[in-house]
C-alpha cells in the first residue's frame, strides 16, 4: 500500500525530498546533541558528527535509489537532463534525429506495404473461417483460363454449389472489366461479378440501399449493380440510392441496388472494383473456361484440412461429372485427375504477393542495412561526444554517482533520441509507402493498396525504435560509464590518453560501414543494370512506333458469314488512316499479358506451342524477317491448304532432326482438338527468328503462327486485335480513334503505346533498381560523412603528435599519405569484408536478377572503386588540414 | 543451508532493534546497537537509511513523525506484522549461518 502512498507522491516530489532531508539533518542534530553532552565544544561536536555521518548527498542519493516511486521520478528528471542536453547542442540532436527518422521511416514504410500486400485481414466478419477452393496444383493450363484466380468453370462451380458440407456458405467470383455510358463515350471501369450468396458470406452489410442477393441471379441480362463507396462518392456524387437510382453500363440501363460500406475493395489485395453485378447461370456454359474463383465460409469445427479431405473425397465425382468435351481422351484423363483442396483466404488473394514478396523482403533488408549504418554514424557521434563529456562524467561519478546510474542516463538519452527519430520516422513512412505504392502502378493500370497504420505496423516501428536505440547507445554508454574518474579529470577535455582502444572501436565501426554499403552498392549495381538489360533488351520485333488496339463489334452484330470479310476490311481501314505505316489483325498482342497455347504433334515430338492467328501484313508490321519460306498471302483461307510459319525454338523442339530451317519446309504440324478448335494437320511454309512472347523475362518460346483467315469458324468472336506501326504512335492512335467512331459509333476501340505497354512490364524491376539504387546513395553518403566525421576526430587527437612531427621537418606529402593510410587501410578491411557479405547475399537475389549473376565481377569491381573514390573524397578535407597545420599553433595548445 | 549471508546482518539488527524497543527513530537505533553491542556493532549512518527506506517499502515497517524525549522532531519507525514475520525468519537463518560458521571454525 505504502508503494501507492508513494507514487501519488511523486506530485509532492519536494516534500518527500524536504522529508528526507529533515529526517537526515535531525540525525545529524542529535549527534551533535549527543556529542555535545560527552562534553565536545560545540564546532567539535559538529566536526565529528560529519565525520562519522560521511557525504549527506551520497546519503540522500542512496535513500533515493531506495524509493521505487522517486526513482521514477528520477527518470524523469533524467529525461529532462536528456532533453537540455540535446538543446545545448542542436546540430547533434538534428543530424541525430534526422538520420533515424528517414532509417525508421523508410523501414516502416516499407514494412507496411509488405503489411498491406502480405498479412492483413480482408475487411469482413471472421476473416479467418474464409476458404479459398482449389484445385490443388493448379490447372496446369488445361482450357481457357480468365485470371489468375480463376480455377472454376461454370459446371465446376454448380457442383460445389449443390456439396458444400464443410461451409456454412459458398460463392463465386471474378474480376471482369466493363464499360460505363453510352458507347460512344464510355470508358472501362473495374467489375466484380459475384454470385448471390457473396455478400451474404462475407458478412458484409449495405452502407446504402441492398446488396446483391439469391434471386438477383435468374436473369442473365444485365440489369441491377452494387456500387463500390469509392465509385458511389465520385462518380455518383453520393446521391441517396433510391429504386429509381440508374446507370448506363454496357450501352444498357441497370438499376442501382446498393453501395457497400468504404473499407471492402472486393477480394484482390491492390485491386479495387467500382461495381458489382450478380452473376447467372447460362443454360449452355462452357465446360473448359476457367473463370471464377470459389470461396467459402468454414462451419464451425472444421479446419482447412478436414475441408480439403471432403473436397478430396468430392472430386472425382465432380470432374467426371463436369469434364470438358472436344479435347483428346489424354487432356480429358488429366482433367479427371485434378483435385479440389481448400487454403486460407483470410487475407484474399492477390497478384502482388507472387510478384512482390521477394523483393519487398529484399528492400526491407536492404533498409535495414541502411538503418544499420545510419546506427553505427550516430554512435561514433555519440562516442566522440561522450569524450567530450568526459571530465562532466567523471564529476559526477566522483561526487557520488553511481556507474549503473550513469548508463541510465546515456540510455535515456539515446532512448529520447530513437524515441524522436521514429515518431518523426512514422510521420515519414506514410507518404512514403504511398509513394512505393505509386511506383508499382503503370500508366493504365494503378494499385489500390489501403496503407493505413495497424498494430503490426506500429509493433515493427517500435521494435526497430528499440534495436537502433540499443545498436548505437550501448557502446557509447558502457564506455563513458567505464571510464575511470581520476584519469578523465587528469587528462581533461582532449583525453591524449584515451587510449588506443577507443580508436579502434570507432575504425571498426568505419570498417563495418564500409563492408555493409559495399553490399548495398553491389545490389543496387545488381538491380540497376538488370534493369538496364531488360529495357534495352531486343524483344526480336519493332518496339518504337508500334500501337495496338482491340477493336469490339458484338453490337453491331456483323453475321458469321460477313465475319472474316469485315475483319479484313477493318484492317485496311486502320491502314489507310493518314500517318499509319502498316497493320495487321492478330488474336493475341505480344508481350501483351494474354498467352494461347495448343498441343501439337510433329514426326520427330509432341507438346505445347503458342499459336498466334495474323493478317499476312504482321511481319512487316512488326519488322520481323522471315528466315526461310513464303509469307501467308490473300489465298490461305480455311477453304485452302492450312498453312503455318514456326520459329526457330519450335523447329528446335519439335523438327530436331530438320534441325536446317530450309529443311522444315513443307513439313507437317498436328494440332490436337479443343473445343472450338478442330484437329488439324497444318503444312510449314515458312520459318522465323525467335521472338519473345509474353514475358521478357522468359526464354525465347516455341510459337507458331497462322493465317488469321484460317481461324476455325467455331473460334470466331466478335472483336480483334490489330498492330499498327507508325511514326508517332501516340498521333497515330488519336487518328484512329478519330477514324474508327466517325466510321463505326457501334464499335469499341481501345488503343495502346506497344513500348510503354512493355516498359509497364518492368515495374518490378524499376522500383528495385530505382530503390536499391537511392538505398545504395543513401549508404555511401553516411559513408563519407561517417568516414570524415571519425577521421577529423583521430587527427583532432593526434594534432599534437603531426605538430611535432611537421615541427621535426615531416613534408605535407608525408602527413597526407599518413591519413590517407589509414583511411585506405579501413577501406580495404572493409571492401573485402563486404565483397564476402554481397556474394553471401546475392544468392537471395539471383531469382530477381536479369541477364546477370549475383557474383557479376564486373560489378563488384565498380562498386569496390565507387567505395575507394567516397573514401578519398571523405579523407581530403582531414588530410588536407593535417597536412597545413601550423606546428607552433598545435604545439601551443599543449 | 541457510539461505541468508552476511549482508543481511544489518536488516536483522534494525528488525530486532525496532521489536526491542518499539517505536524508534534512526538515531535512537544506532545509539541502542552500539551501546548493547558495547561498541562492537557500529551501524554506518550512511547505511542506515536506506535500509529503514527500503524495509518501508516492503511493508516491514511503517514510519511516523513524533517528538523525541529531548523535543526534537523525528520520524519513529515501527514494525509491523510482515515486519515480525521476516524478523523470525532472519532470526533463524542467522542462528544456522552462525552455527553453520563455528563449526567451520571448530574444525581442525
Amino acid at each position: 500500500m505504502a508503494i501507492f502512498g508513494r507514487i501519488l507522491g511523486l506530485f509532492r516530489r519536494s516534500r518527500l525530498d524536504r522529508e528526507i532531508d529533515a529526517e537526515l539533518r535531525e540525525h545529524m542534530q542529535m549527534c551533535i546533541d549527543d556529542n555535545v553532552a560527552n562534553g565536545m565544544s560545540r564546532r567539535e561536536a559538529e566536526r565529528a558528527a560529519r565525520l562519522q555521518f560521511g557525504s549527506p548527498t551520497v546519503a540522500r542519493e542512496r535513500v533515493h535509489a531506495e524509493d521505487a516511486a522517486l526513482g521514477l521520478d528520477s527518470v524523469l528528471r533524467d529525461v529532462r537532463y536528456a532533453v537540455r542536453g540535446l538543446k545545448n547542442s542542436p546540430g547533434f540532436a538534428i543530424v541525430a534525429i534526422l538520420t533515424l527518422a528517414l532509417g525508421i521511416g523508410a523501414n516502416t514504410a516499407i514494412f507496411q506495404l509488405l503489411d498491406a500486400v502480405q498479412l492483413r485481414s480482408l475487411p469482413i466478419q471472421k476473416p479467418d473461417e474464409l476458404s479459398e477452393l482449389r484445385i490443388a496444383g493448379g490447372s496446369g493450363g488445361f482450357g481457357t483460363i480468365d485470371s489468375a484466380y480463376s480455377y472454376f468453370t461454370v459446371p465446376m462451380w454448380q457442383e460445389v454449389r449443390r456439396h458444400h458440407d464443410p461451409f456454412t456458405g459458398v460463392f463465386a467470383w471474378r474480376e471482369n472489366g466493363m464499360l460505363l455510358g453510352e458507347p460512344s463515350e464510355s470508358r472501362r471501369i473495374d467489375g466484380l461479378e459475384v454470385s448471390g450468396e457473396f455478400f451474404n458470406v462475407l458478412g458484409i452489410a449495405p452502407w446504402q440501399g441492398r446488396l446483391i442477393e439469391p434471386q438477383d441471379e435468374s436473369s442473365c441480362e444485365l440489369s441491377k449493380v452494387v456500387a463500390s463507396y469509392g465509385f458511389w462518392k465520385s462518380q455518383m456524387s453520393g446521391i441517396p440510392i433510391t429504386s429509381g437510382t440508374t446507370l448506363v453500363v454496357e450501352g444498357i440501363t441497370v438499376q442501382v441496388l446498393g453501395v457497400t460500406p468504404p473499407s471492402f475493395f472486393g477480394m484482390v489485395v491492390g485491386d479495387h472494383f467500382d461495381l458489382a453485378y450478380p452473376t447467372c447461370t447460362p443454360p449452355h456454359p462452357r465446360r473448359e473456361a476457367f473463370v471464377f474463383s470459389v470461396m467459402g465460409r468454414l462451419k464451425p469445427g472444421w479446419s482447412q484440412a478436414r475441408a480439403s479431405a471432403y473436397l478430396a473425397a468430392l472430386s472425382p465425382g465432380l470432374f467426371e461429372n463436369t469434364a470438358p468435351t472436344d479435347y483428346s481422351s489424354n487432356e480429358i484423363k488429366r482433367y479427371k485427375s485434378f483435385r479440389l483442396e481448400a487454403t486460407a483466404a483470410g487475407s484474399g488473394v492477390s497478384y502482388l504477393r507472387k510478384e512482390y514478396d521477394s523483393s519487398l523482403r529484399l528492400l526491407l533488408a536492404i533498409s535495414g542495412l541502411v538503418l544499420l549504418i545510419a546506427c553505427a554514424n550516430l554512435a561514433n557521434l555519440m562516442l566522440a561526444r561522450a569524450s567530450v563529456r568526459q571530465r562532466e562524467i567523471a564529476i559526477r561519478m566522483a561526487l557520488g554517482a553511481s556507474r549503473g546510474r550513469l548508463l541510465r542516463q546515456m540510455f535515456i538519452e539515446s532512448g529520447l533520441l530513437a524515441l524522436l527519430g521514429a515518431a518523426l520516422g512514422m510521420a515519414l513512412a506514410q507518404p512514403l509507402s504511398r509513394l512505393l505504392v505509386a511506383s508499382l502502378g503503370t500508366s493504365h493500370d494503378t494499385v489500390h493498396l489501403d496503407i493505413s497504420t495497424d498494430w503490426r505496423v506500429l509493433l515493427f516501428a517500435a521494435c526497430v525504435a528499440v534495436v537502433t536505440c540499443v545498436v548505437f547507445g550501448t557502446l557509447p554508454a558502457l564506455r563513458s560509464a567505464g571510464a575511470d574518474p581520476m584519469t578523465s579529470m587528469k587528462s581533461g577535455e582532449r583525453g591524449t590518453t584515451g587510449g588506443r582502444e577507443r580508436f579502434s572501436v570507432q575504425r571498426m565501426m568505419v570498417v563495418v560501414q564500409i563492408a555493409v554499403s559495399m553490399v548495398l552498392l553491389v545490389g543496387a549495381l545488381l538491380f540497376v543494370r538488370s534493369y538496364r538489360n531488360l529495357v534495352t533488351l531486343d524483344p526480336g520485333m519493332r518496339e518504337s512506333g508500334i500501337s495496338y488496339g482491340f477493336f469490339g463489334f458484338s453490337s453491331m452484330n456483323i453475321k458469321p458469314e460477313n465475319d472474316a470479310v469485315f475483319k479484313d476490311r477493318l484492317v485496311e481501314e486502320v491502314r489507310s488512316v493518314p500517318g499509319v505505316q502498316n497493320a495487321a489483325a492478330t488474336t493475341n498482342i505480344p508481350l501483351g499479358g494474354s498467352t494461347w497455347s495448343h498441343m501439337v504433334r510433329t514426326s520427330a515430338g509432341e507438346g505445347s506451342s503458342r499459336f498466334s492467328y495474323v493478317s499476312s501484313t504482321y511481319f512487316a508490321t512488326m519488322g520481323i524477317p522471315l528466315l526461310t519460306g513464303r509469307n501467308f498471302t490473300n489465298h490461305d483461307t480455311n477453304d485452302s491448304a492450312l498453312v503455318v510459319i514456326v520459329n526457330e525454338s519450335f523447329l528446335k523442339r519439335y523438327l530436331g532432326s530438320a534441325q536446317t530451317s530450309g529443311k522444315a519446309i513443307g513439313q507437317m504440324v498436328r494440332v490436337m482438338p479443343e473445343p472450338g478448335y478442330p484437329e488439324r494437320v497444318y503444312q510449314i511454309v515458312g520459318t522465323m527468328p525467335d521472338t519473345k512472347y509474353n514475358d521478357l523475362r522468359l526464354e525465347a518460346e516455341p510459337q507458331a503462327f497462322v493465317p488469321i483467315e484460317q481461324l476455325p469458324v467455331t473460334a470466331q468472336g466478335a472483336g480483334m486485335g490489330i498492330m499498327v506501326a507508325s511514326g508517332d504512335s501516340a498521333a497515330t492512335m488519336d487518328a484512329i480513334r478519330r477514324t474508327m467512331q466517325a466510321k463505326y459509333p457501334q464499335m469499341i476501340v481501345q488503343l495502346f503505346d506497344f513500348e510503354q505497354g512493355i516498359h509497364d512490364g518492368l515495374v518490378r524491376e524499376r522500383m528495385l533498381a530505382m530503390l536499391s539504387g537511392i538505398f545504395g546513395v543513401l549508404a555511401a553518403v553516411l559513408v563519407v560523412v561517417g568516414l570524415y566525421g571519425v577521421l577529423s576526430y583521430l587527427l583532432a587527437q593526434r594534432r599534437n603528435e603531426i605538430g611535432i612531427r611537421i615541427a621535426l621537418g615531416a613534408r605535407r606529402v608525408q602527413v597526407v599519405r599518413l591519413v590517407l593510410r589509414d583511411s585506405m587501410g579501413m577501406l580495404l578491411v572493409g571492401v573485402v569484408l563486404g565483397t564476402g557479405l554481397a556474394l553471401a547475399a546475392g544468392r537471395g537475389a539471383g531469382a530477381l536478377l536479369f541477364g546477370l549473376k549475383a557474383w557479376d565481377p564486373v560489378t563488384l569491381g565498380y562498386a569496390a572503386v565507387l567505395l575507394a573514390v567516397v573514401a578519398l573524397l571523405a579523407s581530403w578535407i582531414p588530410a588536407h588540414r593535417a597536412a597545413n597545420l601550423d606546428p607552433v599553433d598545435a604545439l601551443r595548445t599543449e | 543451508m541457510a539461505k541468508n549471508d552476511l549482508q543481511g546482518a544489518l536488516d536483522l539488527l534494525i528488525l530486532k532493534t525496532l521489536s526491542q524497543l518499539g517505536s524508534m527513530h534512526g538515531y535512537g537505533i544506532v545509539v541502542h546497537i552500539r551501546s548493547v553491542s558495547e561498541e562492537l556493532l557500529v551501524v554506518e549512518d550512511g547505511s542506515l537509511y536506506p535500509a529503514l527506506h527500503r524495509m518501508e517499502q516492503n511493508g516491514w515497517v511503517r514510519a511516523s513523525w513524533a517528538v523525541t524525549e529531548y523535543s526534537r522532531k523525528a520520524k519513529f519507525y515501527a514494525l509491523t506484522a510482515a515486519g515480525k514475520r521476516q524478523l523470525a525468519d532472519r532470526e533463524k537463518n542467522w542462528q544456522d549461518v552462525a552455527k553453520g560458521v563455528e563449526a567451520i571454525l571448530r574444525f581442525a
